[in-house]
């Protein structure tokens, strides 16, 4: 006597994308704390001292933020025309900013006023930055020169015409005092050694570059510009290692997580997309409402801040251990363990004999009442499941023994709508469309002479005609581009692609129910 | 297996064919087979008045008196009518009461029970002349009569009527159930059972009610009550012996059973597998078995447990998959219960399993679409097993599943690993797994004007890979009926209607397409080995055409209906069964040489299904030119009827012929589970002493068919010497040589699959004692059969160290 079957409920392919530790990771950040700036934000920079503050450079003021707080510690306005590139030295005490009229200003961090002004660069400063040593300033401008300049005497150091476009990005060297480099729209990178007056290294991107960004060993470079991401292999002097096009916009900005594991990239197509550094492939991606400029990471990475063009900034911080807990506790009071162990572990004597208990099949309630034959009380149990897998496994179990159309029929008003309701939410999903369509038949089929005695089964019919047609324009739409599709594939191919036709039966389906909509309604 | 009885609480008796099997309730193994009706048996029943023996009735005409126990017949009445059922009762001793058609209705529609006299005289063939008509126009199915309280009276029934007949007032009545405004002919009786002690008559009717008849031994006031729970018909009821309970199955294959006098409470054992037809009960009560309608016996413990089931080849409703042989057991699979494969030992004429394909409760229920497995294949190594199962509803789509099983060598069965649910939107015609043993992939082609193929994708993050489809193709949207694969699974032809498309696996490239055009393709196949140059193809329009696929052209062609191809896998030839006038021919021919090898005509009535090649275990060196094509393996095929056909060669029978006949030397010894491991170790002793005496003076008869280890530990311990004496033997049996093994697989291999399930048990005595034996030298005279001489000297030449060790002991 073999035992009874349960219902098989088929497992579907999970759509989405797949968990992985990444995705854990950078998913476990709280919803975005949104500022609204004067102006598209250009520059983020985080203070390297242990508040990590950061500077935002956006218009024509730098405010300063503390971690946590939403409101600007400290604002910058002594500019006279938009700033850019607000960056802390790697003490925190000193702030150095370009101008778009052409004067490079450093601030202390507690003051208001510019402690040295630079002048003598002929058009705006996009690009400024210390050298390790703290004692010099690294600007680059558009009058296509990079200059050195001197913090204590606010004198010029040397200054590079080499590029040939305008310089809007750079970086110096944490290592080496005197290495840097700058990237520049005439699509070159070039590696800047301080102690010669030219430069030791170029590099083409191809592209005009917006960003750079050095390894913390400073072993690589990556530069971004167009819709490319390239990294750079500087001690095979200047090799390209390897060019990454997983953006549809300009890469605008670059930034390295804590652990130098992930690469961050962000665009104008509004996307920031976090690469391994190991083997170059997107393992996550963020989604933001407009173009962004500027990005950066807190220490740790604690808070990842996104600067757009419509002036917005955006600020997510990392969930909290303490809060992950808190949801646990939420967990319902489990019996203790001693009730489940209760004789169990129990270890036999040498001279026990070891009677096997059978093994008791647990049988969903749903099977029981299959079991018994008690079909409609089946379907009500299916029906409270949550799942609408089970639902429908119930459903097409019910459909095979040929009892679908009694176990639907002599249903009451409310039994009924709670039908139509499930019916409403799951119809149009492909995988369970096959049997709730033939299930939908069947309803219009019993109750179609009771149409018009309750409102509220009537509301939701007319929702289900409404849905029902809709799907199947949206079918007939998918069908259009399909057909155009074959199409370009049969000119463009030699040899035939065949492309599934799920998508025709599917609407085939549905129009066979509208039919029967029409018929009833 | 249409009828069975219980001889006792051991033994079980069936018809079965022309014989009547004889079957251990305990071990479920089949004893042995009466043998002797000319046509099929149609009832079995046991003497009343001698408990050893057993009457049998057959269509032949004849009612045979067997001894059971030994399998002896001991007479032969001739009645000259065919034989429909029989009945006895104990009151009516020397009678037996049998249903056969009446004499002056020459269209036989009617049958009448007539008492037949049984002649009291020595012969072994008496001719039974004095019959006597009891009933007139009875129904011929064995359930449909009935004798009633100490044989006082008999029941019939048929169409709408009970008739009883008392025979003290030699008068009989009827009582007719009104055929009901609407619900027609469902009220008509299907079986009668009458109460043991008590005037009760039990009748079961189409609709699925009994009835329970009372006081009826006149016209008008009788009564009955109903109960009702079948809703099928009621195929059989049956009354325990004390008639305290009331069992009646159907369709629904549920054994329900009714408590009499409390007609409301009923147990009941549900899902025994297919409808049930016939139920019997141990004169004891302690026993049920009920006979299924997908040849298979069931015996129960008193309503409570299943406690064995005996299981013939499966006749399900038909075979849709081919004939395969698994390439680890070498069993045959095909369809089985509904749902499932049957895994069937051709050896040992046994069904090893059935595996569930659709995993899904079966609703017993009429004119309800069940899902069916229609394909299934196996890879070339076994490890892969896919199936293909469809059902189609009335008026909606049809609803495929591929499915694809791993074999588990853990639990030695086939683990689901991957369902495709709409593999195809039309129905799949064939699938076949590539026989290169580096890649497994899977062809399948269907209706819908595509061939799939699908491969084992590997997932370093799961544990093991699923399945997936690797490839689409078509070509010019025609249905591809047929596809096959060479030999070395370098190379696809698949059949699109007139085109035969040649594809290369590796790469997915159309390669070349043959065309041959009259009629569409029906069949494709590649030569094997020497021959692998050629693809056969047959045709609708009566083609059998080669192809040379080196020069991409026809080789030859011939006319021929070929209603079916197969190739050996082990050598060149091809087999092509013909359809012709209502008979198949077979041909056997290699690809290379269009003149056939061998050739017969009119094989059997009727189309043939499928066939198959079975390897054999061990090469036939047969010389002979008309069978050398069956020396590697054996050609088995199944008819439209559902009967599974083979061919064997001519030594084959001589060496069954003289394995049986050794086999009856053994059987005059009485082979136990204790005799195999003691026996003949104390046998040899005697011999020394020469003492003529036999060990075992008392013949027990068990069952010989299974291993003696497991006989061993069923056998009760009060029997068995004591442990401590057993145990070194026991071991030592275990831990049998390699040499050993290889030499008992030689010796079951020269016998029959006929004998093979005793020659399992039989294999080690035989080898003991000729081992023993050879050394004395009374054996060494002439009186030595051929068989016995040949088992000598391969003997003489196998190592007895482990012997002559455990004889020590």
């Amino acid at each position: 006597m073999a035992s009874f079957k349960p219902t098989k409920i088929p497992i579907y392919p999970k759509l989405g994308e797949k968990v992985t530790p990444d995705t854990l990771y950078w998913k476990n950040y709280k919803a975005p704390v949104q500022i609204k700036e004067f102006g598209a934000v250009t520059s983020i920079d985080f203070s390297p001292l242990a508040p990590h503050n950061y500077a935002v450079t956006a218009s024509t003021r730098i405010h300063i933020y503390g971690p946590f707080s939403q409101e600007p510690v400290k604002t910058f306005t002594r500019f006279k025309d938009t700033a850019y590139s607000g960056k802390f030295r790697s003490d925190g005490q000193l702030l150095v900013a370009g101008c778009e009229d052409s004067v490079v200003r450093l601030f202390d961090v507690s003051g208001k006023v510019a402690l040295r002004v630079f002048k003598g660069h002929t058009k705006g400063v996009h690009v400024t930055d210390f050298t390790s040593d703290c004692y010099h300033i690294l600007t680059g401008s558009d009058d296509y020169t990079c200059r050195l300049w001197d913090i204590p005497n606010s004198t010029e150091l040397t200054s590079y015409k080499e590029h040939t476009d305008y310089i809007r990005c750079g970086t110096t060297s944490k290592l080496n005092r005197d290495i840097f480099i700058t990237g520049s729209y005439d699509h070159t990178l070039r590696v800047f050694d301080a102690r010669v007056e030219k430069s030791v290294m170029t590099m083409d991107h191809s592209q005009p570059v917006e960003s750079v960004l050095l390894y913390p060993s400073e072993g690589l470079l990556v530069s971004s510009g167009g819709r490319y991401v390239k990294v750079w292999d500087l001690l095979k002097g200047g090799q390209p290692l390897v060019s990454l096009k997983n953006h549809h916009k300009t890469v605008t900005c670059l930034g390295l997580s804590s652990n130098g594991q992930r690469l961050l990239s962000a665009s104008l197509d509004r996307h920031v997309k976090i690469y391994n550094t190991t083997n170059y492939k997107v393992v996550h991606n963020f989604d933001y409402a407009a173009s962004i400029l500027s990005l950066a990471l807190a220490p740790d990475d604690e808070s990842i801040v996104v600067g757009m063009t419509n002036g917005v900034l955006s600020i997510k911080h990392r969930k909290s251990p303490e809060e992950k807990q808190e949801v646990a506790g939420k967990q319902r009071v489990r019996p203790v363990y001693r009730v489940f162990v209760k004789g169990r572990n129990y270890v036999p004597k040498k001279d026990d004999f070891f009677v096997s208990k059978p093994v008791k099949s647990h049988l969903a309630k749903y099977d029981k009442q299959l079991k018994r034959f008690n079909i409609s009380k089946a379907l009500d149990t299916a029906l409270e499941n949550r799942k609408p897998d089970i639902t429908v496994a119930v459903m097409k179990e019910l459909d095979r023994r040929g009892t679908l159309k009694n176990a639907l029929a002599g249903r009451d008003e409310q039994n009924l709508s709670q039908l139509l309701n499930f019916l409403i939410g799951n119809v149009v999903d492909p995988r369970f469309t096959p049997v709730l369509v033939t299930a939908t038949e069947m309803i219009l089929d019993i109750y179609q002479a009771v149409v018009g005695q309750s409102s509220v089964v009537d509301r939701q019919l007319v929702r289900l005609q409404e849905l029902v047609e809709r799907e199947i324009d949206y079918q007939q739409d998918l069908l259009e581009v399909l057909g155009m599709l074959d199409t370009l594939f049969a000119t463009s191919l030699p040899r035939k692609e065949v492309i599934l036709k799920t998508s025709c039966i599917l609407s085939i389906n549905l129009h066979l129910v509208r039919n029967s909509f029409i018929l009833y309604l | 297996m249409s009828n069975c009885c219980f001889t006792s609480c051991w033994f079980l008796l069936c018809a079965a064919g022309e014989s009547v099997n004889v079957y251990s309730t305990s071990t479920e193994e089949f004893v042995h087979d009466l043998q002797g009706h000319t046509d099929l048996v149609t009832g079995v029943v046991l003497n009343p008045s001698n408990h050893l023996q057993v009457y049998s009735c057959s269509a032949d005409g004849t009612v045979r008196l067997w001894d059971f126990m030994d399998g002896i017949l001991i007479k032969t009445f001739i009645i000259g009518y065919p034989i429909y059922s029989i009945y006895v009762s104990e009151k009516h001793g020397g009678v037996v009461f049998v249903v056969v058609p009446m004499a002056n209705y020459k269209s036989s529609e009617l049958f009448q029970l007539v008492a037949v006299h049984l002649p009291r005289s020595g012969d072994q063939e008496v001719e039974a002349r004095e019959l006597s008509a009891v009933l007139c126009d009875v129904s011929p199915h064995p359930g449909a009569v009935s004798f009633g309280r100490e044989g006082e009276y008999i029941a019939a029934t048929k169409g709408l009527q009970l008739e009883v007949f008392f025979f003290k007032k030699q008068k009989s009545y009827r009582f007719s159930l009104k055929s009901g405004m609407k619900k027609g002919v469902k009220n008509a009786f299907t079986c009668v059972s009458c109460h043991p002690k008590e005037d009760c008559i039990a009748t079961g009717h189409a609709d699925g009610k009994i009835r329970l008849w009372r006081n009826f031994n006149q016209k008008k006031e009788y009564t009955y009550t109903t109960l009702h729970w079948h809703h099928g018909a009621v195929n059989t009821l049956c009354f325990t012996p004390e008639g305290t309970n009331l069992l009646s199955g159907g369709i629904e294959s549920v054994l329900v059973h009714w408590h009499y006098t409390q007609e409301n409470q009923k147990d009941f054992l549900p899902r025994l597998g297919a409808a049930i037809t016939h139920i019997a009960v141990s004169p004891d009560g302690s026993l049920f078995c009920t006979s299924h309608s997908d040849n298979k016996i069931t015996i129960i413990q008193s309503c409570v447990k299943v406690s064995a089931i005996i299981q013939g080849l499966v006749k399900g409703d038909g075979v849709w998959t081919d004939l395969i042989i698994d390439p680890r057991s070498k069993a045959l699979v095909l369809n089985g219960k509904p749902g499932h494969l049957q895994f069937y030992s051709l050896h040992r004429d046994k069904q090893l399993y059935n595996l569930d394909i659709v995993q899904q409760e079966y609703i017993n229920e009429e004119g309800l679409d069940q899902f069916e497995v229609v394909k299934a294949a196996f890879d070339a190594r076994g490890d892969w097993l896919a199936t293909v199962e469809e059902r189609r509803k009335k008026g909606a789509e049809l609803e495929i599943n591929l499915k694809l099983w791993a074999y588990d060598k853990l639990t030695q069965s086939f683990v689901l690993n991957t369902t495709v649910t709409a593999p195809h939107e039309d129905r799949i015609t064939g699938m076949f797994f590539s026989p290169s043993p580096e890649t497994t992939m899977l062809v399948t082609t269907s209706l819908d004007d595509h061939f799939k193929a699908w491969l084992l994708a590997d997932h370093s993050d799961t544990k093991e890979g699923f399945w997936s489809c690797d490839f689409v193709g078509g070509y010019h949207l025609l249905k591809p009926g047929c596809c096959s694969y060479s030999a070395d699974g370098s190379l696809l032809a698949v059949g699109f209607q007139e085109v035969v498309t040649v594809w290369s696996p590796a790469s997915w490239e159309l390669l070349t397409t043959l065309s041959q055009p009259p009629g569409a393709i029906r069949d494709l196949c590649f030569g094997r080995l020497s021959c692998s140059k050629y693809l056969l193809g047959t045709s609708t329009k009566n083609q059998l055409c080669c192809w040379n696929l080196l020069t991409c052209s026809l080789e030859w062609s011939t006319p021929m209906d070929v209603s079916l191809l197969q190739a050996d896998p082990l050598s060149e030839n091809m087999a092509a069964f013909c359809s012709q006038s209502g008979s198949s021919d077979l041909f056997v021919f290699k690809p290379s040489e269009p003149r056939p090898l061998y050739s017969q005509k009119a094989l059997c009535t009727g189309k043939v299904q499928h066939a198959v090649f079975a390897p054999r275990d061990q090469m036939l060196e047969s010389c002979e030119e008309r069978t050398q094509w069956l020396n590697r393996s054996q050609l088995y095929f199944i008819t439209q009827d559902m009967d599974l056909l083979t061919f064997s060669t001519k030594t084959e029978e001589d060496r069954l012929l003289a394995s049986s006949k050794q086999l009856m030397v053994d059987d005059s010894v009485a082979v136990t589970p204790f005799y195999l491991l003691l026996g003949k170790h104390r046998r040899q002793q005697l011999e020394k002493q020469e003492a003529l005496t036999n060990p075992m003076a008392e013949r027990t008869q068990l069952p010989q068919g299974s291993i003696a280890i497991k006989e061993l530990l069923h056998t009760p311990a009060h029997v068995l010497p004591s442990a401590s004496f057993l145990c070194a033997m026991f071991v030592r049996s275990l831990l049998v040589s390699r040499s050993s093994a290889r030499e008992e697989k030689a010796e079951e291999e020269m016998e029959s699959e006929k004998e093979e399930e005793d020659s399992e048990g039989e294999a080690d005595p035989r080898l003991g004692e000729s081992a023993a034996w050879a050394p004395s030298e009374e054996f060494g005279a002439p009186a030595l059969t051929k068989a016995q001489e040949r088992e000598l000297r391969k003997v003489k030449t196998f190592d007895h160290s482990w012997l002559s060790s455990l004889l020590d002991s």
